[in-house]
């Protein structure tokens, strides 16, 4: 007995190594470095420099543009998903659209490029169909596109797994009470796949606040997100301590996004 | 537990067997010992016939690797996993490198092709006497422009660029030197000022420029303007040569209020095993005809005096990468202005970005 636990202990080690290691010691040396000014002194005044509107205005803005990302990838992801379930094949056009994210972001950021350059596919569209060429390039919707494009996958994926997994029978159960479609949808679907449409919202908001490649490449430094701030402070000022303040707060974002969706879960159980 | 037990020591044995084999393989590919050379330089920045030119020469096999930031350059020479024996900087990287000691001091009467250099370049503010680093490639930031878009403009000032008329036209280089340095210098100070009151005016100055800026970009700013996608751009010169070769429509020009001069350098950090093959590489290279062939590849300006009797004429007169000394004395090296003077440049330049629409 006591040999099997100690077998079940040793099989706890890498676990517990990787978790101190790669979570634990990353977050305290963040929190450490977020103390530590740009002369290598201990002080707030990192802290002190985030409250200014400089960084409040990032803040804000951060917040607002994943916001936008994670309701439009929701918008377009749920339909998907509800759709997919009641295809022939499901999982072949599961895996197609899953394909697409395997490839490498900054080739699909280069891509986007063209596509929406002044001479590129979208603009020759607008050309043919009357509207004329418009700057799409280095504009909030180019960004919000390409982010909410590239987040999608991410967010079909639990949904899709929420509907496949509800009991066909409580459906037959709601239309044999008289439920109409949508009153079916609205009281049995929708509540049933909260779960999912939790779990895909964390997976979507947490990295598009932080998201920094795509505001410079095809937002062209229009839209500022705390991700970018993180950049420039680690690879050009050096200034580690600025970064790690910034971090510490998508830490605190991050538990708070986490919160309170699963503190919902808790109350529809 | 028995099983684990096996298959762990199966593993360990697996990997020794093939630590033993990568040594054997680098041994015989030439890859130990006093014959190899690791040269850490830019990508695409050296025309690689002269590498295996180097090789024949001399025998020394060179292991040739690529960065593409000074930062990403510097934290792998600090990391000091590879022993890296030459590595091209630029200038300010090399005063971060000084401070830091990661760098080995040249020995001069190893170096007899130094005399090659052109006086003009030798024994700058980053590097008095040459003590650490060699001149490579340098350059200027300017202005490149589509002539065919902007018929009767001209970029003679900075002050150009606020010319209403390039409404959403402008790249900027991602980089708060460059812009917050081209904001000084259209005022008239200088690009390595750091009194608060001249950055804020810059800044305000720079905020004025806001309608005509399309986006700020880093390196695919080549991409755009060879693709017509933007009028104007503020580049590196050697980016701006490069793109002049896709496109010819476009121009460069550097503004006569002044401008930043850089230098990519060769040095010797403290990774290095072979000292004596990393000097015969660097006196290689500066070469008069060697230098010659590897400008003529890289299209960058080389400071290399004796090389340009070896360049066609139309290269080498080419005021726009080749400035008159009248020009050049208006230029400035970036000084390393300290950490917190650093910050205080990127807060700047941030509040820049901040409030842009």
């Amino acid at each position: 007995m006591n040999n099997h636990k100690l077998t079940r202990n040793l099989y706890m080690v890498p676990y517990a190594v990787w978790i101190l290691l790669f979570v634990i010691a990353p977050i305290l040396l963040v929190i450490y470095y977020s103390f530590i000014d740009i002369q290598g002194n201990f002080s707030f005044a990192n802290y002190e420099k985030f409250f200014t509107p400089v960084y409040l205005k990032m803040t804000l803005s951060s917040f607002w543009y994943a916001f936008l990302i994670t309701l439009f990838s929701l918008l377009v992801a749920y339909p998907t998903a509800y759709l997919l379930t009641k295809t022939k094949h499901k999982q072949l056009w599961l895996l197609l659209i899953i394909v697409p994210s395997w490839i490498n972001l900054l080739l699909k950021a280069y891509a986007f490029i063209g596509i929406f350059g002044t001479y590129g596919v979208a603009n020759s569209f607008l050309e043919v169909i009357g509207i004329g060429t418009q700057q799409l390039l280095f504009t909030d919707f180019s960004f919000i596109f390409v982010s909410v494009y590239i987040f999608i996958p991410f967010m079909i994926l639990p949904i899709f797994n929420a509907i496949d997994t509800i009991n066909p029978v409580l459906l037959d159960a709601a239309r044999d009470l008289g439920a109409s479609k949508w009153d079916t949808f609205r009281r049995v679907v929708f509540p049933l796949t909260m779960n999912g449409v939790k779990s895909g919202i964390q997976i979507v908001f947490i990295p598009a606040l932080s998201l920094f490649m795509l505001t410079r490449l095809i937002a062209g430094n229009r839209v500022i997100t705390l991700g970018t701030a993180i950049e420039q402070h680690f690879l050009v000022t050096q200034d580690w301590g600025m970064g790690a303040t910034i971090a510490v707060f998508l830490i605190i974002a991050m538990f708070l996004i986490m919160f309170l969706t699963s503190g919902f879960r808790k109350r529809g159980a | 537990m028995k099983k684990l037990t096996q298959a762990f020591i199966a593993v360990l044995i697996v990997s020794v067997l093939l630590l033993i084999a990568i040594n054997r393989l680098n041994a015989s590919a030439g890859y130990s010992g006093n014959n190899t050379l690791t040269v850490f330089n830019w990508g695409d920045y050296i025309d690689e016939e002269l590498i295996d030119q180097f090789e024949e020469e001399t025998g020394i096999t060179i292991i040739y690797e690529t960065f593409d930031s000074n930062e990403a350059m510097m934290t792998k020479i600090k990391q000091g996993g590879t022993t890296y024996d030459v590595a091209v900087p630029s200038e300010y990287t090399i005063e971060k490198m000084r401070e830091e000691d990661l760098l080995v001091e040249l020995d001069h009467s190893k170096l007899p092709n130094l005399n090659n250099i052109d006086e003009r370049f030798m024994d700058l503010s980053f590097d008095p006497g040459n003590k650490y680093s060699v001149p490579y490639f340098w350059g200027t930031v300017g202005v490149v422009y589509n002539k065919e878009m902007l018929p009767d403009m001209e970029f003679t000032s900075w002050d150009d660029l606020w010319d209403p008329r390039l409404k959403n036209e402008i790249l900027l280089v991602d980089g708060a030197r460059e812009v917050l340095g081209m904001g000084l210098n259209s005022l008239g100070y200088s690009l390595n000022d750091t009194n608060k009151d001249h950055l804020h005016e810059a800044l305000e100055k720079l905020q004025g420029l806001t309608p005509n800026i399309k986006a700020i970009v880093g390196d695919e700013n080549k991409l755009l303007m060879a693709n017509e996608e933007a009028a104007v751009a503020l580049v590196w010169s050697g980016d701006a040569s490069e793109i002049m070769w896709e496109n010819e429509n476009l121009d460069y020009s550097v503004p006569e209020e002044g401008s930043n001069l850089w230098f990519d350098n060769m040095v010797i950090p403290k990774t290095a095993r072979n000292i004596d093959g990393a000097h015969q590489f660097i006196n290689f290279m500066l070469d008069a005809e060697v230098a010659a062939q590897n400008a003529e590849y890289v299209s960058y300006s080389t400071p290399n005096k004796a090389a340009l009797e070896y360049m066609p004429e139309e290269m080498v007169t080419d005021e726009r990468f080749y400035p008159s000394p009248e020009l050049t004395d208006k230029l400035e090296v970036y000084e390393n202005l300290g950490k917190e003077n650093l910050a205080y440049y990127n807060d700047i330049f941030l509040e820049f970005k901040m409030y842009r629409k």
